[in-house]
């Protein structure tokens, strides 16, 4: 956290200064460990082993927080009869079919009213907790150190420090970033933290909590309106395509539950209609639902990017993402761009994914040659974030507004300026079509139906700016006027940037907030997770800059309606009074009638905490006032999951996809269901080949950003880390006679990359219990991933060392445990890497002149991080 | 005591003496105070050590320099059991109480502020040197091209490309200003402005002093008992502005093996401790030159 978020981290350090304890879990020792009370080397691959381990002594010795687990999680639901987890069938879980597993064996019990059936003495043998004491028995402290070389009293250490940091009077916070999620089973590891955290009694509390710390200034926004295919904003499923979901009706009934939060996806829905098609959305054509793009397969990044490989797209938008550098398996990522017809990159920079053509490391290798090309490159110069206004939203989902500090030079644009640009004439184009043919093409309908309003501001030379403001405003949400029956003909009281661009009326006064958000078209919301941050007083909350108490308010906006801390009903027992003194944050006050506290109650504000559920409500009314998880359908936080994963309703440890080692816990190497894309350019090394004896794991450097497009351009950046690297350490550089400094090349089935070797002891080997009655050592080495081949600070594409593969929920790549070999040396330049690698590596040029491509078992859908945190 | 960011003060006015307390226990390494500096003082790159990769660690701004006024040390090092320690310190000029700099310096081109920081007026300045060597910190140098390849910036704040083109201020000595023109502003300086975790604390020097007291008092009771205060008192140059709370070297060691493992001399001398002596041997050799003469004479 340190290292790749160092500004968040003044809060870690003060914290640390008032006596918290900090503990960093990393497989090297990085600028975090050396500020943490306690660093805890690991396998890389060996995170849920550890967790496991953790939650093992947990439940164990009976350290959970008992009351809030009885009423507040479904430990004390009962699991179904003919449930078998991992201990019973060699690592997967029952309804496996060879290729996914059916779900059905996964459901808990209910009554005939559809009600949970708990134990509130959570001694049924098949109720969660008891499943959980069985499911993670395996876990031991010897198991733990086998799988994750963490040794016995460090793991009881980091144990002790968790269960007394936890309970009603303290709470503890685990921080997560991509060196948990990229794995083949990325999801399943932040489950496993979550079950940890929700036994202690963390989650809706102040000061605990899991918290994602997310790559870029607004990952967490790009998720939120999102930038991934099968989600719409507010977390919307995109529809599907097929029989189920051609009207609405049909996509209420697979998405809309009764009960909870999402019984009120309809409302949601027709709201984010009516923003994006106007007075087109009307109840006759179904609000224009049928124009919404379907999904129809996989279209994450790595699947299309394939697809692109083979010929299969025409063109790109590449707007801000340098995947030459930032994405997996380079090489093979490079070259399917050079399959494209034409290619349009944004960027701030002559980046290398706009240069792939002329000085790549394809080109340098004879693999594409300049002249044969056929990508027709467009790079247009992009605005930075001090060169125009808009919000980021950080990873507490606060949205914060930050004013453009200086006017873009020459033809730099903001990212808003082009999309509105390309949607005008895309949209004079369809028009120009549809009068000339007097009918409009079903591709078309989409476009023309668009209400495309937004009103423009000048920017010093600038014209043709969209209003940023406005943008926001329309995100808010906004009650709909009927503009032909002439009722607009003025603005009315709490209308916000009410003026489209030829000055009529486009819209009446803003909604404060989404509960008065309707499903029959009266209103209009672009994202309504956050609806009220702009309501009808005009206040742009985004903006807010005077912070009061100690959550914040004030300063900015967190959705939901400023909520800090989500699900904070659990900051309270059952019977609505705080856990402890120190730890209220919402409260039941039963002179007011109602939810109050240092927090926006995350909580049906008048339900008192003693309502009994309502078998007959719908929504959050079917809860009970002390269920506090109101997205979930039982108000409760999910010990247990059997719905929403695909790849088993408890975390368990797999192996990564490419691992030094057997699974110690099972006969199951790996997630069954995550995908490796086995083609001849994306190789994986068997378990056990002993040509890649060391595990690789990649991460960032404080100096610099991702790809390097914002850094290595920079000299005050690039001199701090002038040259890629590799952290070894000082037992492996001994045995293969390196010395600090030296050319090395790490290389593997993908490429081959040198670094210069950074000789440290910050790189340990790890002991991971016996083999052949020695001690098992496995050596791992690091490597940021920050060079490219163009700009003034060059270096190897680390990226190109990683396999494309995919986690079976959110498709995400495991980029943070592979194999490798590290050679002494610098690699050979120009033509030669190929054949030295192929020579190396026989099965490479089996691979390339003919071995059978077996495209296999891609993942199911991709959501939330698939594609966010490429780079 | 905290850094007062976004407020106005006015010590420049009041001529109050002012400096840094640096703090390795809350340093985090990420080098913003290297970037805020060179970024507020526009100080060219100086193209980063690229030989001296691993060797330093994460360091490859090597030392203080002409183009390098905040620099972080970093020091591997171990834990009595065995475990790695990273030791992070931003360093910078101390800004002597008494300079040998300054003192050196034959055109008056070094001068004291009203807020006590030593200041070199480029304008001045003749390139001489004498300030170089006359630095017991070896802070202050002579802008020369860097010795590493240049790293481009598109900002063009620095050479594109080769060592053969000329830096601006090439020649004339350089170190940190204390960021003058931002106390003239009421402006901390822009390194502790940047510091995350508020290790660069920057303040009067008397309040500074009865804080890092405490502060090595409060480290000692947490455990951390090898930390000492770096303000130099010891030596000659009568204290400095720009004090460090140290760690790293033995328990209860005045600061010695601590000022080693940093690179810090522990009894820092400057050059004008030998002008008594060098002028009294000067005399007397004119003496006994002179009685010797005589004495050829006479006898």
């Amino acid at each position: 956290m340190a290292e790749a978020h160092p500004v968040g981290f003044r809060w870690v350090m003060k914290a640390k200064e008032r006596g918290t304890k900090v503990i960093h879990v990393d497989p090297r020792f990085s600028r975090t460990s050396a500020q943490a009370d306690l660093w805890m080397p690991i396998r890389a691959g060996g995170d849920l082993a550890f967790l496991g381990g953790l939650i093992s002594i947990v439940l164990k010795e009976k350290a959970y927080f008992a009351e809030y687990v009885e009423a507040y999680t479904n430990a004390g639901a009962l699991v179904h009869e003919d449930y078998q987890g991992p201990d019973d069938l060699g690592g997967l879980f029952s309804g496996w079919n060879a290729e996914s597993y059916d779900t059905s064996t996964w459901q808990l019990e209910r009554d005939a009213d559809g009600v949970l059936v708990r134990d509130p003495t959570m001694e049924h043998a098949r109720c969660v907790l008891q499943v959980l004491k069985r499911h993670f028995a395996r876990y031991t402290p010897s198991m733990v150190e086998e799988i994750a070389g963490v040794p016995e009293q460090r793991l009881r250490a980091v144990a002790d420090h968790l269960i007394a940091a936890s309970g009603p009077v303290k709470t503890a916070a685990i921080c997560y970033a991509v060196g948990w999620t990229q794995h083949s089973k990325g999801v399943q590891i932040i489950r496993a933290a979550a079950i940890l955290q929700l036994l202690l009694g963390n989650v809706g509390r102040p000061g605990g909590g899991l918290m994602a710390l997310r790559g870029h200034a607004s990952i967490q926004g790009s998720t939120d309106i999102p930038t991934l295919y099968d989600i719409l904003p507010g977390y919307l499923k995109m529809p599907r395509g097929g029989v189920g979901e051609t009207t609405l009706d049909g996509w209420c009934a697979t998405h809309q539950p009764r009960t909870g939060w999402w019984a009120n996806s309809r409302r949601y829905m027709v709201s984010l209609l009516k923003a994006y098609y106007g007075e087109k959305a009307t109840h006759a054509n179904d609000y224009g639902f049928g124009l919404l793009p379907r999904v129809t397969k996989d279209h994450s990044h790595f699947h299309y990017w394939l697809e692109m490989a083979d010929g299969g797209i025409e063109g790109l938008f590449l707007m801000g993402q340098n995947p030459s550098v930032g994405a997996q398996n380079g090489r093979l990522e490079r070259k399917a761009l050079a399959q494209l017809d034409w290619l349009v990159v944004r960027d701030l920079v002559e980046i290398e994914s706009a240069t792939f053509w002329k000085d790549g490391p394809e080109i340098e290798r004879g693999e594409l040659v300049t002249e044969d090309v056929k990508t027709e490159v467009y790079l247009l110069p992009a605005a930075a974030h001090v060169e125009k206004a808009g919000t980021f939203t950080q990873t507490q989902r606060m949205l914060q507004w930050r004013e453009q500090a200086v006017e873009p030079r020459a033809d730099q644009r903001s990212e808003a300026w082009f999309v509105h640009q390309l949607a005008l004439r895309l949209q004079a184009m369809a028009r120009a079509e549809s009068d000339s043919s007097n009918a409009t093409a079903d591709r078309d309908a989409a476009l023309l139906s668009l209400d495309w309003w937004y009103p423009e501001v000048e920017h010093g030379a600038i014209k043709g700016e969209p209003q940023t403001e406005a943008v926001l405003a329309e995100i808010n949400g906004w009650r709909t006027v009927d503009r032909q029956a002439g009722r607009a003909a003025e603005t009315q009281p709490g209308a916000v940037c009410a003026l489209d661009r030829e000055n009529h009326v486009h819209h009446g006064p803003q909604v404060a907030g989404f509960s008065e958000l309707n499903d029959d078209g009266s209103t209009a919301c672009g994202c309504w997770i956050y609806s009220g941050v702009y309501g009808p007083d005009g206040v742009n909350r985004a903006y807010r800059r005077e912070p009061v108490g100690r959550y914040g308010h004030g300063w900015g906006y967190a959705w939901p309606m400023d909520r800090r801390i989500l699900y904070n009903r659990a900051s309270a027992r059952p019977d609505g009074k705080p856990w402890s003194k120190g730890k209220a944050l919402v409260w039941w006050d039963d002179s007011l009638g109602q939810w109050t506290g240092h927090d926006v109650p995350d909580f049906p504000v008048d339900k008192r905490p003693d309502t009994a559920a309502d078998l007959n409500g719908e929504g959050v009314a079917a809860h009970p006032g002390d269920a506090p998880f109101l997205m979930q359908d039982d108000g409760l936080g999910q010990l247990f999951v059997p719905e929403g994963l695909v790849d088993g309703p408890l975390p368990t440890h797999y192996e990564p996809l490419e691992s030094p080692l057997a699974n110690a816990l099972y006969a199951q190497q790996s997630d069954p269901a995550a995908g490796r894309f086995d083609r001849p350019d994306n190789l994986f090394a068997d378990l056990g080949d002993r040509r890649f004896p060391y595990v690789l794991t990649t991460y960032r450097l404080t100096e610099h950003h991702t790809a390097g497009g914002m850094s290595r351009t920079l000299s005050r950046l690039s001199e701090l880390q002038p040259e890629l690297f590799v952290e070894i350490s000082f037992e492996l550089a001994g045995e293969l006679q390196i010395e600090d400094g030296d050319w090395v090349t790490v290389v593997n089935l993908r490429s081959a990359v040198e670094a210069r070797a950074l000789v440290t002891r910050r790189m340990m080997p790890l002991r991971m219990g016996s083999q052949d009655g020695k001690p098992r050592v496995v050596h791992q080495v690091a490597m940021p991933f920050h060079w490219g081949s163009s700009g003034p600070n060059r270096g190897d594409v680390v990226n190109d060392l990683i396999p494309l593969s995919s986690e079976p929920n959110v498709s995400i790549h495991e980029s943070k445990a592979l194999l490798c070999d590290v050679v002494p040396g610098r690699r050979p330049g120009d033509r030669e890497l190929l054949q030295w690698l192929e020579q190396r590596y026989p099965e490479l040029e089996i691979a390339r002149t003919g071995g059978v491509a077996n495209v296999g078992h891609g993942a199911r859908s991709a959501s939330d991080d698939a594609s966010e945190e490429l780079v | 005591m905290k850094n007062e960011r976004g407020q106005r003060h006015n010590y420049v006015e009041r001529g109050v003496t002012v400096g840094f307390l640096t703090d390795p226990t809350l340093c985090i390494g990420c080098k913003a105070c290297e970037v805020a500096c060179k970024e507020w003082n526009d100080v060219p790159s100086d193209g980063g050590a690229r030989a001296a990769i691993g060797s330093r660690s994460y360091d490859h701004s090597g030392d203080l320099g002409a183009s390098t006024w905040r620099h972080v040390k970093f020091v591997e090092t171990e834990t009595e059991e065995g475990l790695p320690r990273w030791l992070f310190l931003s360093d910078v000029c101390k800004h002597c109480e008494r300079a040998g700099c300054l003192e050196a310096c034959p055109t008056g081109a070094i001068w004291r502020t009203e807020v006590g920081s030593v200041l070199v007026d480029d304008d001045r300045c003749n390139g001489c040197g004498y300030c170089v060597v006359s630095c017991p910190f070896g802070v202050i140098d002579r802008r020369g091209r860097p010795t590493a390849e240049i790293i481009g910036s598109i900002a063009g704040t620095a050479p594109s490309s080769g060592s053969s083109e000329a830096v601006a201020g090439e020649g004339g000595a350089f170190k940190c200003t204390l960021c003058y023109d931002r106390q003239v502003e009421g402006k901390i300086p822009a390194c502790a402005n940047a510091c995350p975790t508020d290790s660069i604390m920057f303040g009067p020097l008397v309040d500074l002093k009865e804080y890092a007291q405490v502060r090595v008092e409060t480290l000692h009771q947490r455990g951390v008992t090898d930390a000492v205060l770096y303000d130099g008192q010891e030596g000659n140059v009568n204290g400095i502005h720009a004090m460090s709370v140290l760690v790293g070297g033995s328990v209860g060691d005045a600061a010695g093996d601590a000022a080693d493992l940093w690179g810090q001399p522990s009894n820092p001398t400057a050059p004008y401790a030998y002008l008594a002596a060098s002028w009294s041997s000067a005399l007397l050799t004119v003496v006994l030159s002179a009685v010797a003469c005589w004495l050829a004479f006479v006898l």
